[in-house]
């Protein structure tokens, strides 16, 4: 009755779907058995199982080629095709490789922020959440997009509401969140909606080929703007940016790490992948959404973002600030519209993406020992908690974008692409911003290690379990400064793809 | 409480078991008339929801335990996803039916009707779970409480 083999070669064809279906399945499955350590088990394999889909895909599409899957064996336009090209097989990389890393650091932090009866239906929300980020950035249908995005936020919404057992604020910054959220939804699928009006598709590549004729259209151009608000609510652009900070700190501490460094990344992505693949580079360039909208939103992201960062005293505050400045960074590349500038983009992607998942964990150790992030509490904790605490310094060293850290091949690459415009203001401004940096993390590494500890309470050094998921992101973020080989050559395909510079073998079928 | 509306309870003792035969029609017949897995589900929520507004919500979780209704709401899903996924095995893409009988036609029909049987599943328990989920909250704190 089975007819085909099921051999790896075999297997490799259904890839793109595999990395969707097999976290979708593993999330009912886990309320199916509904016991908690099988959920586990099932998530972190099929996490284990994503991670080596996309890294094999993403070491066959480097080159510039395209893998179509036509699902339900409908060919493109008329059904959904999943197109993996060099741009977002990176994504998906960075997706399956954090939340691998992530989930097994879960586990241990979940068991004392969650009550036991919710952690089955957490591994469940996970995987929904982790499926919504993977579909929608391998999606070649634009619609498909809509989908994901709407079953990546819902389960979201509900993961970071589960943070209300550690604190109640978490279900307004929740609710807030839905609000935003949804809203965000509709106007992306509002824009979708004048899309398909003006031409009559859904298909990503189709509606790249079918634009061009319309570019001086207003319903299109208003699709445009729909779209980039949309999808600027969802990645938390500065002005749209205020579900973020609520929602990252009152989450349980390892969603707040998944979170940070996936949400939204994917959704840079699609913001990315609409700007300069559906729609074509120069019409976004001609609406003026890179100069007038993305450049001074950026610019202010990377500053207001950091300095209100240094006023706060919640430590996963100032993160989640810091987030939206380091967001600033990569709208900042997509701004120049030049290939170094994309290249700064996806390569900050990744780089900010294993920075502050590592930060966020540590931060989460803390909060697992001593139960509160407010920084004066965390007095002299450098001495109790050694180990948790240098990987906040190395990784907030990597936020500034110390050299031999991750952040500073961003930077580097973010500078040079400044200066390639002669935009030398702007590379000052970018070394401005990041001494702001170095002030927030300059208050944390001197709470922890220059102040003496508060009350007499002995705090001990957080599990392994929690230390080592935190330290190999660690160990990445330097790694990855001091080896750029993978990162920096994934980024400048993903841009040449993203770009439309790399041969695009169109409708290429499986 | 409930022992005054008389009527109400024969009636809907009377409506229940149509109600959920109806819903069944609906979702079998879905791919030759209008209906099919969402509007099935729906039908069949329906009686158990009906039930409970007349009834109460403790006799309805009797028949209907909240961890059952939980088990179906993944059961549901995974029909459909297992339905793509025998469409993979047998030498077709995801959610490809024709490899799925004989014939394209064939297989087409059956992927159709275990898809739409999924969707009834799901929606069917998730419209009962929210029901349950509404009714079972403990009653707002009003100004007389304090």
């Amino acid at each position: 009755m089975f007819s085909a083999p099921f051999t790896f070669a075999a297997l490799s064809q259904h890839f793109p779907i595999l990395q969707v279906v097999i976290p979708l399945i593993a999330a009912p499955l886990a309320v199916f058995i509904g016991v908690t350590s099988i959920a586990f088990l099932l998530a972190f394999a099929a996490s284990i199982t994503s991670l080596i889909i996309s890294y094999s895909m993403l070491m066959q599409v480097i080159d510039g080629s395209v893998i179509s899957y036509h699902i339900g064996g409908w060919a493109p336009p008329w059904g959904i095709e999943y197109r993996v090209d060099a741009a977002n097989a990176f994504v998906l990389l960075i997706l399956s490789a954090i939340s691998t890393v992530v989930l097994p650091y879960a586990k241990t932090s979940i068991e004392r922020e969650i009550r036991a009866s919710a952690q089955t239906l957490f591994y469940t929300c996970y995987l929904l959440c982790f499926t919504g980020l993977l579909g929608m950035v391998i999606t070649g249908d634009a619609f498909n997009v809509f989908v994901f995005l709407e079953i990546s936020s819902l389960s979201t919404y509900v993961l970071v509401a589960l943070g209300a057992e550690r604190d109640k604020r978490a279900l307004t910054a929740a609710f807030n969140y839905l609000i935003m959220g949804t809203i965000g939804a509709t106007f992306f699928v509002i824009g979708l909606g004048l899309l398909y009006m003006m031409t009559g598709t859904l298909n990503m590549a189709d509606l790249a080929n079918r634009l061009p004729a319309l570019s001086d259209n207003r319903t299109v151009q208003t699709a445009l703007g729909f779209i980039v608000v949309g999808m600027g609510l969802k990645l938390a652009i500065y002005p749209l940016h205020l579900w973020l900070p609520n929602a990252y700190t009152y989450a349980p501490s390892a969603v707040t790490a998944f979170l940070a460094a996936t949400a939204t990344k994917a959704a840079i992505y699609v913001l990315l992948r609409f700007m300069f693949s559906v729609f074509a580079p120069d019409f976004t360039a001609a609406t003026g959404a890179l100069n007038l909208i993305i450049l001074p939103f950026a610019v202010i992201a990377m500053f207001a973002a950091s300095i209100i960062a240094v006023f706060q005293a919640d430590l996963k505050k100032t993160l989640a600030y810091s987030s939206i400045a380091q967001i600033g960074y990569m709208l900042l590349g997509i701004s120049y519209f030049s290939h170094t500038g994309i290249t700064a983009t996806m390569i900050h992607l990744f780089n900010h993406a294993v920075t502050k998942a590592a930060l966020f964990m540590a931060v989460g150790a803390i909060v697992y020992q001593t139960g509160t992030s407010f920084i004066p509490k965390l007095a002299g904790l450098g001495k109790q908690m050694p180990w948790t605490s240098a990987a906040i310094v190395a990784g907030g060293l990597s936020l500034i974008g110390i050299p031999a850290t991750a952040g500073f091949i961003s930077k580097w690459v973010l500078i040079s692409g400044a200066l390639e415009k002669g935009w030398w203001w702007m590379a000052m401004l970018i070394v401005a911003s990041s001494l702001i940096a170095v002030i927030y993390v300059w208050q944390v590494v001197e709470t922890l290690y220059l102040k003496e500890p508060v009350g007499d309470v002995v705090v001990k050094e957080a599990p392994l379990s929690l230390l080592i998921p935190t330290w190999i992101l660690v160990i990445a973020s330097i790694y990855f400064g001091l080896d750029t080989e993978l990162t920096l050559s994934s980024a400048r395909a993903a841009a040449d793809a993203l770009l439309g510079t790399a041969p695009l073998a169109a409708g290429a079928g499986s | 409480m409930m022992e005054h509306h008389l009527i109400l309870r024969v009636i809907t003792k009377i409506l229940i078991a149509p109600i959920l035969i109806f819903a069944f029609y609906v979702q079998f017949h879905g791919d030759y008339s209008p209906g099919g897995g969402f509007q099935a589900g729906i039908i069949f929520a329906v009686g158990f929801i009906l039930y409970g507004l007349v009834f109460g919500l403790r006799p309805t979780k009797k028949v209907l335990p909240e961890w059952v209704v939980h088990k179906f709401m993944a059961l549901g899903v995974l029909i459909f996803a297992g339905t793509g996924v025998a469409g993979l095995m047998m030498g077709g893409n995801f959610l490809d039916y024709s490899v799925l009988a004989e014939t394209p036609q064939k297989g087409q029909h059956l992927g159709l009707l275990l898809i739409e049987f999924g969707v009834g599943t799901t929606v069917a328990a998730v419209m009962i779970s929210i029901f349950y989920a509404f009714a079972s909250r403990p009653p707002r704190i009003s100004d007389e409480d304090w």
